[in-house]
Formats: structure tokens, sequence, C-alpha cells
């Protein structure tokens, strides 16, 4: 396995590169025909837009008043604008701003931890020295393929672990990706032997070789990976959903599902309704709100998430 | 220095996987794996005999295959039409534009089905009362699921899919495009005789990686975009939502075990299947199978 796709990583890169360089003249590529041009532009918009509509969609709805939600519906824009949804929200945040740190919280240090203890196996991982390399591929590569499933780990952290209810439990599980672990040890891979040599003789240990020369090295990488956990620990819904029933341990996405739940408990059994529930308004805004902060982050760092996804799909 | 991941994949993931074998007990919570009584295939003789399990493989398997087929087709179309404007400024929005959902939760692609779908207010429905039609109650219309999952899963992933075969057509040499157009192909026609064969290495290795997946699908997706409406459950009650139903909602945990222990299994030998399939497909000098 390692050998080919070694082989593959440090082959393909520059090769691709120089191609599509030379992409950008070349005449037989590219389509001459301005109709069918602009016919596939068309196309693309299209595709698009119906990506993007959803967006509107959801902070039309959120500044909509909600009598104009139950008559005339939901919709792409909004007809008047009204930002009660988030006047009400903010009268009374608790939930909001205890969801947010919790989220902020685990996915800063989930994604920290992850990629130090998966850069830390990847490492060894990618040098031909390494005594026990072939052990730690078979060993990472048996769960990839053959995966437990919920069931014994909802008994595992519920009965052994006893972590139920607990901020560790929602950054431990969704921690290490094997997909990233191998991603990394390809782009550990190409960094030149001579690199580690003159660093040892220097008097550098492992550690030091790890944190200063490899990690400095494979930057890019780091960085597309970096984002790619935080972006995933932000969505996270699934880890609360089993473990957690402490409305001050939601993280965002569960706050979300609550109370979407909670809403269809009202709608069935009306005579709860003592409280006031959130109306599909203030749903909404909170869904901007959730979301808010993980669309801006993708959209700053994209540049690179392109470039990792790319390298990724081709090893 | 490997220690901290190791330890995470013993306990996670070696643990666990031991943990199957809970399939083969009557396992009860207040006397421990080691305190319940061994069963043998008592607990599988329960679940085939269920509807609902046959069901549930019945639509994880039609439904991935529909995933996979039609994402697969767009995916490509989509990649081919970048890469037919690679050179225009607007290819990076393009791009930007379509993996932007990739990182979206379920629980936010479940709001806005709703604002579209929901029976009194969506946009859906209050476009058919304009238009003078009957309105349709979605939320308890299973034979319209299919479709609205498979468009919610398109939304999901075609940016992603299409990014990583457009990478693969960006790799072709461009002379061969040119010695195609003076052979007087067209751009459909070189779609089929130039791009396919030489990116079929990929193609065929997400292929056959779906097939190995067939058995394993988003939870998310069926979970939060149909609401978990038992109405709905016909179509969209996949392994995954069976399985998560049978210990949050009816706390069967032996009925569960031996889900889960069906799927991994079934899914580890249609990967393995698929291995060796890619192992046989590819040419000796570029070996594309895992492991």
């Amino acid at each position: 396995m390692s050998t080919h796709t070694n082989a593959a990583a440090t082959v393909q890169k520059p090769r691709r590169k120089k191609q599509s360089a030379s992409l950008q003249g070349s005449p037989g590529v590219r389509i001459h025909s301005r109709t069918l041009r602009l016919t596939v532009h068309i196309i693309l918009a299209a595709i698009a837009m119906t990506a993007l509509a959803p967006f509107l969609i959801i902070v039309s709805s959120s500044l909509t008043s909600e009598q104009s939600l139950v008559v005339d519906g939901f919709a792409i824009w909004p007809r008047v604008i009204d930002t009660t949804a988030y006047q009400l929200i903010f009268e009374r945040p608790e939930r909001l701003y205890s969801a947010y740190s919790v989220t902020i919280y685990v996915s800063l240090f989930g994604t920290v931890l992850a990629l130090l203890f998966m850069s830390m196996i990847a490492y060894p991982m990618s040098r031909a020295q390494f005594r026990y390399r072939k052990f730690f591929n078979l060993f990472v590569l048996i769960p990839m393929l053959f995966n437990g499933g919920i069931v014994p780990y909802y008994i595992l952290v519920t009965q052994f672990l006893g972590l139920r209810n607990t901020l560790t439990i929602l950054f431990l599980p969704p921690m290490i990706s094997f997909y990233q672990i191998i991603l990394l040890r390809a782009f550990f891979v190409q960094i030149p032997n001579e690199m580690f040599d003159a660093a040892r003789a220097d008097g550098a240990g492992e550690w030091r070789i790890l944190f200063t020369i490899v990690v400095h090295l494979a930057k890019p990488a780091i960085a597309t990976m970096a984002l790619m956990t935080f972006l995933s620990y932000w969505n996270n819904w699934t880890t609360a959903l089993y473990f957690i029933d402490n409305w001050r341990l939601y993280p965002l996405q569960y706050l979300l599902h609550q109370l979407m739940r909670d809403a269809e408990a009202l709608a069935l059994e009306p005579q709860l309704g003592g409280q006031a529930l959130p109306t599909n308004a203030v749903r909404m805004a909170m869904a901007v709100l959730a979301t808010g902060p993980a669309a801006a982050i993708f959209l700053v760092f994209q540049k690179y998430l392109v470039q990792g996804i790319t390298l990724g799909s081709l090893k | 220095m490997t220690l901290p991941a190791a330890l995470w994949i013993i306990v996670f993931r070696y643990i666990t996987l031991v943990g199957l074998g809970i399939a083969f007990i009557d396992y009860r919570p207040r006397r421990g794996i080691f305190g319940s009584e061994f069963v043998g295939l008592r607990n599988f003789e329960f679940l085939f005999r269920t509807e609902a399990a046959l069901r549930a493989t019945r639509n994880t398997v039609l439904l991935s295959l529909l995933f996979l087929v039609v994402g697969m087709v767009v995916a490509l179309t989509v990649a081919y039409m970048i890469y037919q404007i690679y050179s225009s400024r607007m290819t990076k929005y393009y791009q930007t534009v379509l993996l932007l959902p990739n990182f979206i939760s379920w629980v936010i692609v479940s709001y806005f089905v709703f604002a579209l779908l929901a029976t009194e207010s969506g946009i859906v429905n209050v476009m058919l009362r304009n238009m003078g039609r009957e309105q349709i109650a979605w939320y308890s219309s299973p034979q319209y699921w299919p479709f609205i999952l498979l468009m919610a899963h398109m939304w999901n992933s075609l940016g992603w899919s299409s990014l990583i075969y457009l990478a693969a057509m960006l790799g072709i040499d461009p002379q061969l495009y040119e010695a195609a157009t003076l052979d007087g192909a067209h751009k459909v026609r070189q779609f089929f005789s130039v791009t396919i064969p030489l990116i079929l290495p990929i193609v065929t290795l997400n292929f056959l990686l779906g097939l190995g997946n067939i058995f394993a699908q988003d939870f998310g997706l069926f979970y939060q975009v149909t609401r978990n409406r038992p109405q709905l459950y016909p179509t969209t009650d996949v392994l995954d939502t069976f399985i998560y139903r049978s210990i949050a909602g009816l706390g069967n945990i032996p009925m569960a075990s031996a889900a889960q222990f069906y799927q991994s299994v079934v899914g580890f030998t249609l990967i393995l299947t698929a291995n060796w399939l890619i192992k046989r497909t590819s040419r000796s000098d570029q070996d594309l199978s895992i492991f």
C-alpha cells in the first residue's frame, strides 16, 4: 500500500501543476464556440444558485415576522424585513451563549488535540526506518474497513467509560480520522530524508524534528486538515444526540435539533404550550447564528480546502 | 509518540469491534456484558423475523445505489463543464459555492427542507396553491422521499465529488484534446473518447468504494432531513436509523446489536470484495487497490 501511494504522491504533484499551467494557453482544450461557452456558464451558474438558495431561504425566513410566515409561507426573499426573531433571541440569550461556548471550546480544543495526535502517529508511519511501520499500517487499516458501529460504542461510553454528559465525550470520539492520518502520512513521506539526517547530525531528537521541521514543511497540509477538523466539530450533533441530555452541554447544532423537536412536540400536544416555544422565525434566526461563523471561516479559508481535497483525491 | 492516537484507536475502534460480540448474548445493562446470558443466534432470529429489518436493508441498498449512480454521472458532467471553462475567472466561484454545502450540518439541511416542504407554509406548497393545484402533505407521503433524499444528498456532496474528478481531468495531457479536435470530435464525443478512458481508474475506484460502502449510510441525512417521521419509514428507514431507534427509542439492545453485527459483517465483506475487484481490474503499473 505505502509504496505505490508514496510514489504517486511524489510523482504526480509537480506534473499536474505544469499541465494545469499549460492548460491556460492551449487552444485545443477550451471551447471555441461562444454560444457553447455561454451555455456551460449558464448551467453552472444555475447549479451554483441551487447550492446557495437554501441559505437565502433560511436568512430570509429569519428576517420575516412570524405572522407573515404563517399567512404567506416561507420565501426566498423577505416580503417585509422584521428583526423580531433576533430581538427575542437576545432578550434571553442564555441557551445560545451556552451552546456557543460549548461548541467553540470543543471545536478549538478538539482540533488542536486531533492534529497533535494524528501528526504524532503519521510521522513515524511515514519514515522508512521506523521498525513497526508495517504493524502500524495494518493497525490503522483494520478499523477503517471493519467498523464496530454505534451499538458497542454506545455501551462502551455509557457503561464502561462513564462519559455520559461530560465535555470530554464531545471532543474525544470525533477526534481521529483515518483518512486524515493517511493524508498526513502521504505529505510527510514527501519530505526528503536528507533533512532528517541533517537535523539528527545537529543533535535534534525525534520530537524536535516533528515539531520544528516536519510541522513547518507540511504547514499547508496541516492547515487544510485543521480547517476540516474544526468544521466537522462545529457541525457535530450526533455525539450530543447519543450522550448528552443536560442543556448546559448542548453544542449549537444539537440545540437546533432540540428546538425543532420541541416545536414538533408542541404541535402534537398543544396543551403543553404553557411556555413560549420558539417560533419558526426564531428557529431560523438561531440557524443563521449557528451557521454564520462556520460559513465565514469556510469562505475565508476555502482556497486551502480546494487544494487539500484535490491533493488528497490523488493520494 | 504514537501512543495517544494508538490508545484512542484501541479504545474506540478495537474494543468496539470486539464488542460486536454482544450480538450473541441477551444483553441486560444491569447484569453487564459478562453476566448476561449467551443466546447464540437467537437475536438474529428475532431480527430477521421483523419486517422492519428487511425493509431497512432494502432501503439501504436501493438508496445507496441510487446515490452512487446518479451522484457519479452528475459529478462527472459538472466536472467536465468546469474543465471546459477552467481558465475563466468564474471557475473559482463555482467551485467555492458548490463546496460550501459540504460543510453545513444535516440539522441545518433539515431546517431548509422544512421551509420548502412544510404542509401549510412551505415554499413548494405555496407555489402549488398559487398555481391552483392541490397541496401535498410531503412529510406523510413516503413515495416522494427517495427523490427528496437524492436531492439533499446531491446538494451536499456534488462540490466535493466533482472537485475530485476535476483534479483527475486536469492531469490529462491537453494535446490529446487537440488531436481529437483536429480529428473532428466534438465536445461530447471527446468526453466519452478521451476524458472517460483516461480518468477511468479514479472513476472505477470511486465506484467500487461506493459499492463497498453500500451498507453504510449517512445517518444525519436519513434521521434529520426526514425529521424521523414514522410515516416516512417505508422508503426512508435505513439500517443506521433502524439501529439507532432500536437503542434510543425501544431500548432493545439485543436487537440493535444483532442488526449492527449484520451491518458490519456484510459491509466488511463488500469492501473486501470491492478491493479484490479493484485489484483484478487495475493494470499492473497502477494498482489502485486500497490494501
